[in-house]
């Protein structure tokens, strides 16, 4: 019987070693396993020769596989053989179950003998069906590992799928970003566009000041000397009060010319977004008038009562002057423009009036300075009300507005100066904006 | 001669005194001033026949030179009318037509060349 133990070691080594064939560990394992397949013949044979009797060779040779099993299961490269290399127990326990029984009792073996062989062999046999079960496992993990391995390159590829998508979305987002930017860009060049004409008669206005005032006072210092030479010191003096009076107004349209051109050039500017202590009158009436004449210099037909009405106590506050004087200069082209419509459609007796009032109010938060632009021109129509305020809204014809004007206005006001902007408007009667800001 | 100098701008008041210094010594000329047309309307009520021409700017706050000269015309049509010039910034061809068409009589830019006006006054 000692037969099936030396074949089942020699098995599970030539098993073992075709099973790794072709894997990363053949290299390791190939020669060791083959060696302990030829040593199997050898020990046979030798086991044959030098022990006494059958029996002890049989515990021996026993041994020598419990040996080479524990041996096995100890090595991580053989985990997925478990199933065979543990299918040997039962041999090795029936071997040497039945050669001690022998040693002991050699009577008491053979009157049960075929038990004992039967045992062995089943032991040996049950080292077959494990194999096919270990085989059949092997093959459905491969199929299992394959097919994880399929998913995994779909998911690879899926991953690269989406993770090119999200680039692409980036992308997109980026680009949305600097086409907004562009546009509010353009939305503060098309509104410097609106002011040109406004800013050369503002500025020509001035100009012809400086001009005519030194010229007429070259003329009063020939008069002058003229009075002098005829010793009318009287008169001389008289006109020499009249020169200075004549400076001062060169120096004053001077400045005002100045102010223009720095108002234009902070207009364009991108915001410094510094918040400064700045007079609402000041930008508003500097807006007021740059706006009606910026309408005027493109439709010279057009005319409005221009109306003002400042509180003279306003106090300074903090903003940033550039951009609340984009939000008036864009409420007062709105009032023109609608006063504008209204007469083009009615004409004749009507009057088109744009008003723009400051205020300071008290609210239980504290207090707040009110503007607000009114004018009777054409008014909001109830069904585009709540649309105003959205970007790209417009109902100007194509070209003529970018539909920015009231979006970036609630932008300024509210989301960067705390601050509102209400409406009241009737179709047909005209609007009213008005917009306050926390004194802080 | 009076003149009447319409103009929502202060300035050209005294502009307009300095120019005319030796005129107005000499009692040639008489100047007076309103600063927007309905300053402008109100004087003439009373003083039309006085005002032998009125030089009226076109860009003004509220009623407009041009609206003005259509009131002069309609409103004071007795013989001799007061002559009427324009004076504007904005010289271009369309502004000309309409102050023309409303019956101006002449018509100036902006900055004043009063070297010419002197000479326009005298042909008065």
């Amino acid at each position: 019987m000692t037969f099936f133990t030396y074949a089942a070691l020699f098995l599970l080594a030539i098993r073992l070693r075709r099973a790794i064939k072709l894997s990363p560990i053949t290299a390791k394992w190939n020669a060791p396993l083959y060696g302990i397949a030829l040593a199997t013949i050898g020990v046979a044979f030798l086991l044959d020769d030098l022990l006494p009797n059958a029996e002890i060779e049989g515990i021996v040779i026993a041994l020598v596989l419990l040996g080479v099993v524990e041996f096995l299961k100890r090595e991580p490269d053989f985990k997925r053989f478990h199933v065979l290399i543990n299918a040997h127990y039962p041999l090795i326990a029936a071997v040497i179950l039945s050669n001690i029984v022998a040693l002991i009792s050699i009577k008491f073996y053979k009157k049960y003998d075929d038990y004992f062989q039967a045992a062995q062999l089943a032991a040996f046999g049950w080292i077959f069906l494990r194999v096919a079960t270990s085989k059949k496992q092997q093959s459905e993990l491969k199929r299992i590992s394959e097919r994880k391995d399929e998913l995994e390159i779909l998911v690879a590829e899926r991953t690269v799928e989406i993770t090119k998508q999200r680039n692409e979305l980036q992308e997109t987002v980026k680009e949305l970003q600097s086409t907004q930017a562009q546009l509010i860009q353009q939305e503060k060049l098309a509104s410097l566009g609106e002011l040109t004409a406004g800013i050369a008669h503002e500025i020509q206005n001035p100009l012809n000041f400086v001009n005519n005032f030194s010229e007429v006072s070259m003329e009063l210092i020939e008069e002058m000397e003229e009075e002098m030479a005829k010793g009318d010191m009287e008169e001389a003096t008289a006109i020499a009060n009249d020169i200075k009076q004549n400076l001062e107004k060169i120096r004053h349209h001077g400045k005002r010319a100045d102010g223009i051109v720095k108002g234009m050039l902070q207009h364009s500017r991108a915001s410094s977004n510094v918040k400064e202590p700045t007079n609402l009158n000041t930008i508003a009436d500097e807006y007021f008038r740059l706006a009606y004449h910026g309408l005027r210099a493109k439709d010279k037909s057009f005319n409005a009562d221009l109306v003002t009405n400042f509180d003279p106590a306003l106090p300074s506050i903090n903003i940033v002057s550039q951009d609340v004087g984009r939000v008036l200069l864009n409420m007062f082209t709105n009032a023109f423009y609608a006063v504008h419509q209204k007469q083009k459609t009615i004409g004749g007796d009507f009057k088109p009036r744009v008003e723009v009032s400051t205020r300071t109010i008290k609210t239980p938060k504290g207090s707040e300075v009110e503007i607000v632009v009114k004018d009777n021109g054409s008014g909001i129509p109830d069904a585009i009300k709540d649309k105003i305020m959205q970007p790209f809204f417009t109902t100007k014809p194509a070209g003529e507005g970018t539909g920015l004007g009231l979006s970036l206005s609630y932008d300024i006001i509210v989301k960067a100066h705390k601050g509102h902007i209400n409406i009241n408007s009737k179709e047909g009667e005209g609007s009213e904006f008005i917009i306050t800001l926390p004194i802080a | 001669m009076k003149i009447l100098v319409v103009d929502d701008e202060e300035d050209v008041q005294p502009l307009f005194l300095q120019r005319f210094r030796k005129e107005i010594k000499n009692h040639e000329l008489e100047f007076d001033f309103a600063q927007s047309g309905e300053e402008a309307l109100d004087y003439l009520k009373d003083k039309h026949s006085e005002v032998v021409l009125i030089l009226s700017d076109i860009n003004m706050p509220g009623m407009s030179g041009i609206e003005l000269l259509t009131h002069i015309r309609e409103d004071f049509p007795t013989p001799p009318p007061p002559v009427v010039m324009m004076i504007t910034a904005y010289g271009d061809e369309e502004n000309y037509k309409q102050a023309m068409d409303k019956g101006a009589d002449d018509f100036l830019t902006k900055p004043l060349d009063f070297n010419l006006l002197k000479e326009k006054l005298k042909t008065l």
